[in-house]
């Protein structure tokens, strides 16, 4: 079996035993974006695990599948933490765990406004053949990743990154704009800069009086537009890739989340086609249950 | 190998931080013990919020509507009925009964944020009117009743 079956069914396998193990008692309400996002956090003493996998295509070179795993925490109505494990196979080459990252958001204003900021923080410790694509940046464009994976493999990289999130909530719409600014710390490299963007709408705003699979309200359709926007010394969108990608997202009254995205390059710098999915589970009362086993509550 | 550990570790210290400060929330052991200050909230709701009458009234399904979403989304916090569980207050209590509608719905769209409660407005706001109509609906219920409101159209 190769290693890209084995890392995916390692993936699925964990997410299905920590979700059956725990009991949740939550519908998820998850908006669709794969890139953007909006300022809704994780609600407190919620664990969320959630597999993501993206397919990309590739000119001149091989194909990829890249996929990750997040374990989503809500610590406070006001902080969300939050681990990923990353991956890749790249076809014909090997696959590879390639690093993990560990993002906070903060909603800093106490009540809901027009425009809603969160401030984010990330730190990365990721190899050069980290192909997750969960933000671009700077002068990130297909070719970079034609490199071997043998080649990549070798550099490690230690990179903080921010990012401002104003998002907006109006008439069942969800406005949102996330700028993205990213140091790699490990070299002289400049201060990198990027964007995400994204528009979504539930296809039913009230709820049917009867729980349903597949209820017009439990779909939430939209876009995410997502791309670089150079560096410190170069801003701006020359030798940048850009993306357009149609998402929706299907919340089951089970817990669980679908999502789907199909993303297409703008430019010629861009990857031609990323064909991205998600599934996740939220689990109510993690923080609880823990805190059960170490005798914190009886 | 190294990476491994590397990434072992990190998910330790973040399971430690964030269940420390999560679990700090200092939460009581049988009754979540904060609802005066979280009830507080509900007076500070703006009298144009207050003013606002629940357009799902006169909808025969709201109330069903609505306590399907209670269930899928506020049982974990306020209990299967209502009732208050460790993490959220009683929603029986008078404070939340006599609210008007808009103050419960003005709530559900701002959360109580610094005290735990976070924003619903990623339910849309027919949604949030659904679960008012529901949550106003368990009024007069026993503290500890065996089975739901039955749903009055």
């Amino acid at each position: 079996m190769s290693d890209f079956f084995r890392f995916t069914i390692l993936g699925i396998f964990l997410l299905f035993s920590t979700s059956v193990l725990l009991p949740s008692s939550v519908q998820a309400q998850e908006s669709p974006y794969i890139v953007a996002y909006d300022h809704y956090l994780e609600e407190p003493g919620n664990l969320e695990i959630e597999y993501f996998s993206t397919f990309g295509s590739q000119r001149q070179a091989n194909n990829f599948h890249s996929f990750w795993m997040e374990f989503e925490y809500g610590a406070t109505a006001w902080w969300t933490t939050e681990v990923y494990l990353d991956g890749q196979t790249t076809f014909n080459e090997s696959t590879l765990f390639t690093g993990f990252r560990w993002e906070n958001r903060f909603r800093p204003l106490r009540h809901e406004h027009f425009i809603n900021p969160i401030l984010y923080v990330e730190y990365e410790n990721i190899s050069g053949a980290d192909k997750i694509m969960k933000e671009v940046e700077g002068h990130d464009v297909e070719a970079d990743y034609a490199v071997p994976n043998s080649e990549l493999s070798k550099e490690r990289n230690h990179e903080l990154e921010f990012k401002l999130i104003l998002s907006s909530t109006v008439k069942g719409w969800n406005f949102t704009e996330n700028t993205v600014a990213s140091k790699n710390l490990t070299g002289g490299v400049p201060w990198e800069f990027g964007y995400a963007l994204g528009a979504s709408h539930p296809l039913a705003l009230k709820a049917s009086a009867k729980r349903c699979n597949l209820c017009r309200e439990n779909f939430i359709a939209g876009v995410e537009m997502y791309g670089g926007l150079g560096d410190r010394h170069s801003f701006g969108l020359h030798d940048t890739s850009q993306y357009l990608a149609p998402v929706i997202a299907w919340n089951l009254p089970s817990d669980w989340t679908l999502r789907l995205s199909a993303g297409f390059g703008l430019n010629d710098n861009s990857h031609r086609f990323l064909l991205r999915w998600g599934i996740s589970r939220e689990i109510t009362g993690f923080g609880s249950m823990v805190s059960r086993i170490f005798g914190g509550h009886k | 190998m190294k990476a491994c550990v590397a990434a072992l570790s990190v998910m330790i210290t973040f399971l430690g931080v964030s269940l420390a400060f999560g679990t700090q929330e200092k939460e009581p052991r049988y009754k979540y013990q904060k609802d005066g200050l979280v009830y507080a909230e509900i007076a500070k709701a703006p009298e144009k919020a207050r003013a606002k009458r629940n357009p799902m009234d006169k909808d025969p399904d709201a109330l069903a509507a609505g306590a399907n979403l209670f269930e899928q989304h506020c049982t974990g916090c306020h209990g299967d009925m209502g009732e208050g569980g460790r993490k959220g207050p009683s929603l029986l209590a008078p404070e939340v009964q006599n609210a008007e509608p808009g103050a419960i719905f003005w709530i559900l769209t701002n959360g109580v944020v610094r005290r735990g409660m976070p924003v619903w407005s990623k339910l849309p706001e027919p949604q949030r009117w659904q679960l008012v109509r529901y949550i106003k609906s368990l009024g007069g219920v026993p503290t500890n009743p065996e089975k739901p409101p039955a749903p009055t159209p």
